[in-house]
């Protein structure tokens, strides 16, 4: 072993044989858009929220509060939904944390009003005698620094404009320093008098825990379990185009053929040729017919397929009703 | 010291270093453990349990843990070469420099500027001074290297050089940010990006500070100490080679069952597995090493802190990646179940291991025959077995408990505790924590009086011979 004797050509063979790993689990997930998937239907943080964010990090809740549910019955039933990827598209840095010495946060948006917050945050003893988490009153003492609010928007490219930024902020502070604001007794009963008409870290930071996991309620409201639901378009991209419609064909014979026929003529399920359509002949009906599937047998192919391969399926119907 | 030609003065001060931060973060480390069981200790912001579990993770990982590698790496090294370290005047610098930022670290951390990211909480301009305090190292370590006399390098060598690169690629990838200002930065990477970048790092800062260059000690140290050569060099060698390639794979174990694509999780889990061979390589080859002279255990004082460090070592390495199979961190991860683990890695193998070294070198170094008490280092090493053995098993047991606790569901399939129910059975197991703790930490104060009482004993002529390699 020669390279015992060269300390410099044994460095070099160490950087490349850590470097092997390193890429295939770090660098390469990092060029793959499905290791951080965007979609329409996650918003970014408003600056008061991000603000919050920010006191979260900086008071280190991380270090007891995890945010990511898992995909496991219990912890379902405990916290909610289990967290999806597309979530995390706006957390730099994420969150996720290691260790439930409290239990996790990503489901805790609209879960209480924000009035159980002020209160848990002045004394969590006082609502739970055997919690062991500090009182974070002090957070209420002290007025929000929103001096960089809008650099930290603007490094974090959510493309709010600075008077955006600025009507967040009135907003935010509008909400909760009005008389009629339903958390008002609570807020008042930590917050100082000389505070009580300013934004202080505890109200970002209840802004920000509000706003955990709320997207993903909002989608459960509107009857949608998967964010690939939410991104649909209303348009089918591929209209006319013939290479989709190949594709599309292939992925018809090998999903939809055994019910409607080699030929889309029927069979268990109804002929795709003859122009009669039973729930709305539009592209979105047609659409919303194979996603979410149609009492007496059809079912629904959202998950499976997914929105791509569903329009092609669709831009395959329609060119053979063009014949 | 002249008449070889080695400066040791460095050794010295980061030997102190160590000492010193390995004081105070146990100190952190009692608080926080006093905080669980007792909130009122959450006496003022900067108190609270949020911001001072940094404080102990980072004061000891790199104020304790990296200035006893320094330490024993600028004494290995010119023991090894057989040379002079390069720039002596560079490595004090170093010493300085080192002190510093750790210092500045935790008061920064203290007061609440940190970026989240586990073990490189660290904002930007201290990261800064951190990549040049690593430059600066790396210089004397090349350099010295270079002009070595020692033709052969011994595999202590390797694994020092190991971290040194490494390091340096973790700690700059996982550190790009955003400034905002001079105190606060975004991490460069988004959500689950960003988590897979960070455990990349998470993980191999305990490979290539909590294992290679303790693995880089226990090499030199133990053959030394018990004057046995290591039992295969041929063993040696290919536990570094798959060590250092297995380690960069499996850093998604930390991230099972999140939102990180699946397969990435499922790699991690096959290299976490490949992983067990060669740490018990080293496992192996310490053991044979003392095979027909297991008498030195009783013998030598060292010895048992070697054997006993590479024994927790190898424990670790098969309960790391077992309990990160999916299955089994379903029931594990989140509990104290994992805290007991890290800390019979740090508290077990890590200390054990710095500290035996140090007791080697420190006679060595202030030109005395022996340590100022044996007596006073086995009760040292008693104290520090007991107190982490308690806190440890103690911890898994919680940690069965707690997870058992959060999975309970009744005949209509809801859940059988709240959460708040599960954290006050908790309580019993984290005063046995705390207790745990406390007689460690008098283990370790035994540890700082005998080192103290050594360096200020009558100076005696060293009756060691002429340098040499193992």
């Amino acid at each position: 072993m020669s390279i015992e004797n060269k300390p410099i050509t044994f460095a070099i063979l160490s950087v490349v044989v850590i470097l092997i790993g390193t890429f295939v689990t770090m660098f390469l997930p990092l060029m793959l858009p499905s290791t951080q998937p965007v979609s329409d239907y996650i918003k970014p943080y408003t600056a008061v929220e991000l603000e919050g964010r920010d006191i979260y990090i900086r008071e280190g809740c991380n270090n007891c509060h995890t945010q990511t549910v898992r995909p496991l019955r219990t912890e379902v039933a405990r916290y909610g939904e289990y967290s999806k990827p597309e979530e995390f598209a706006y957390d730099r840095p994420f969150l996720w944390g290691s260790r439930r010495i409290g239990p996790d946060l990503n489901r805790v948006g609209g879960k209480y009003p924000d009035s159980w917050h002020y209160v848990h945050f002045k004394n969590p003893q006082e609502m739970f005698p055997k919690s062991i988490m500090p009182s974070y009153a002090w957070l209420a003492k002290r007025k929000l620094d929103t001096t960089y609010s809008f650099k930290k928007v603007s490094v974090l490219g959510y493309g709010y404009t600075k008077q955006e930024v600025q009507k967040q902020i009135e907003a935010y502070k509008a909400k909760v320093t009005s008389p009629d604001y339903p958390a008002k007794q609570a807020r008042d009963a930590v917050t100082p008098p000389e505070l009580r008409g300013e934004l202080t870290e505890m109200d970002a930071l209840v802004a920000y825990l509000q706003k955990l996991g709320r997207d993903v309620k909002r989608l459960k409201q509107r009857g949608l379990t998967q964010v690939a639901e939410a991104a649909t378009t209303l348009k089918n991209p591929y209209d006319g185009n013939a290479e989709a419609a190949k594709e599309g064909e292939s992925i018809f014979q090998g999903n939809c053929a055994p019910c409607h026929g080699k030929d889309a003529t029927g069979g268990i399920g109804p002929n795709l040729r003859d122009r009669e359509w039973k729930y709305g002949s539009s592209d979105q009906d047609l659409f919303t017919t194979i996603s979410k599937g149609r009492p007496g047998g059809m079912p629904p192919w959202q998950n499976a397929l997914g929105t791509d391969k569903i329009w092609k399926v669709i831009t395959y119907i329609r060119s053979l009703q063009e014949k | 010291m002249r008449e070889n030609g080695y400066d040791y003065s460095v050794v010295r001060g980061f030997a102190y270093s160590a000492m010193f931060w390995l004081i105070v973060g146990l100190l952190v480390g009692l608080w926080l453990a006093a905080e669980m069981v007792m909130p009122k200790l959450n006496i003022t912001p900067w108190l609270t349990f949020g911001r001072l579990r940094v404080v102990h993770t980072n004061g000891l990982a790199f104020g304790f843990g990296l200035a006893g590698i320094f330490a024993c790496t600028y004494y290995m090294l010119q023991r090894l070469t057989r040379t002079r370290i390069a720039f002596p005047g560079l490595a004090k610098f170093h010493l300085y420099l080192f002190n510093i930022a750790i210092a500045l670290a935790a008061l920064s951390l203290f007061a609440g500027m940190n970026t989240s990211k586990e073990y490189a909480e660290l904002e930007w301009p201290l990261d800064v001074v951190v990549v040049i305090m690593w430059v600066i190292f790396a210089i004397n370590v090349f350099a010295t290297l270079i002009k070595r006399k020692e033709k052969q390098m011994y595999i202590s060598l390797w694994y020092i050089i190991a971290m040194t690169v490494t390091v340096a690629v973790l700690y700059i990838v996982n550190n790009l940010e955003v400034p905002v200002n001079l105190f606060k930065s975004y991490s460069l990477y988004a959500g689950a990006n960003d988590a897979n970048v960070e455990w990349w790092y998470g993980h191999n800062a305990v490979g290539f500070v909590f294992t290679v260059p303790i693995l880089a000690m226990f090499y030199y140290f133990l053959p030394k100490s018990t004057n046995l050569p290591i039992y295969s060099h041929r063993l040696s060698i290919i536990s570094f080679w798959s060590l250092v390639f297995g380690y960069l794979w499996t850093g998604a174990h930390h991230l099972m069952l999140t939102p990180l694509p699946e397969w990435i999780q499922t790699v991690g889990i096959a290299f976490s597995i490949f992983l067990i061979a060669p740490s018990w390589g080293s496992v192996v080859n310490g053991y044979y090493t003392l095979r027909g002279r297991w008498d030195l255990m009783r013998s030598n004082y060292l010895t048992k802190f070697f054997i006993f460090g590479i024994t927790f070592y190898g424990l670790q390495t098969v309960q790391g990646p077992t309990q990160g199979l999916r299955t089994l961190t379903a029931f594990f991860h989140y509990t104290d179940w994992v805290i007991g683990h890290v800390h019979m890695g740090t508290m077990g193998w890590v200390t054990m291991i710095i500290s035996a070294s140090i007791y080697y070198m420190f006679p060595r170094i202030y030109n005395k025959k022996e340590i100022y008490s044996i007596k006073l280092a086995n009760l040292h090493f008693y104290l520090i077995l007991i107190g982490q053995l308690l806190y440890t098993v103690t911890l898994w047991i919680a940690g069965i408990q707690q997870g058992a606790m959060w999975k309970a569901t009744n005949p209509d399939g809801s859940l059988t505790y709240s959460f708040v129910e599960v954290v006050a059975a908790m309580h019993p197991y984290w005063i046995i924590r705390l207790v745990g703790g406390l007689i460690y930490f008098v283990g370790i104060l035994v540890f700082a009086y005998n080192l103290v009482m050594t360096a200020r004993k009558e100076p005696e002529t060293l009756t060691e011979p002429e340098p040499q390699t193992v």
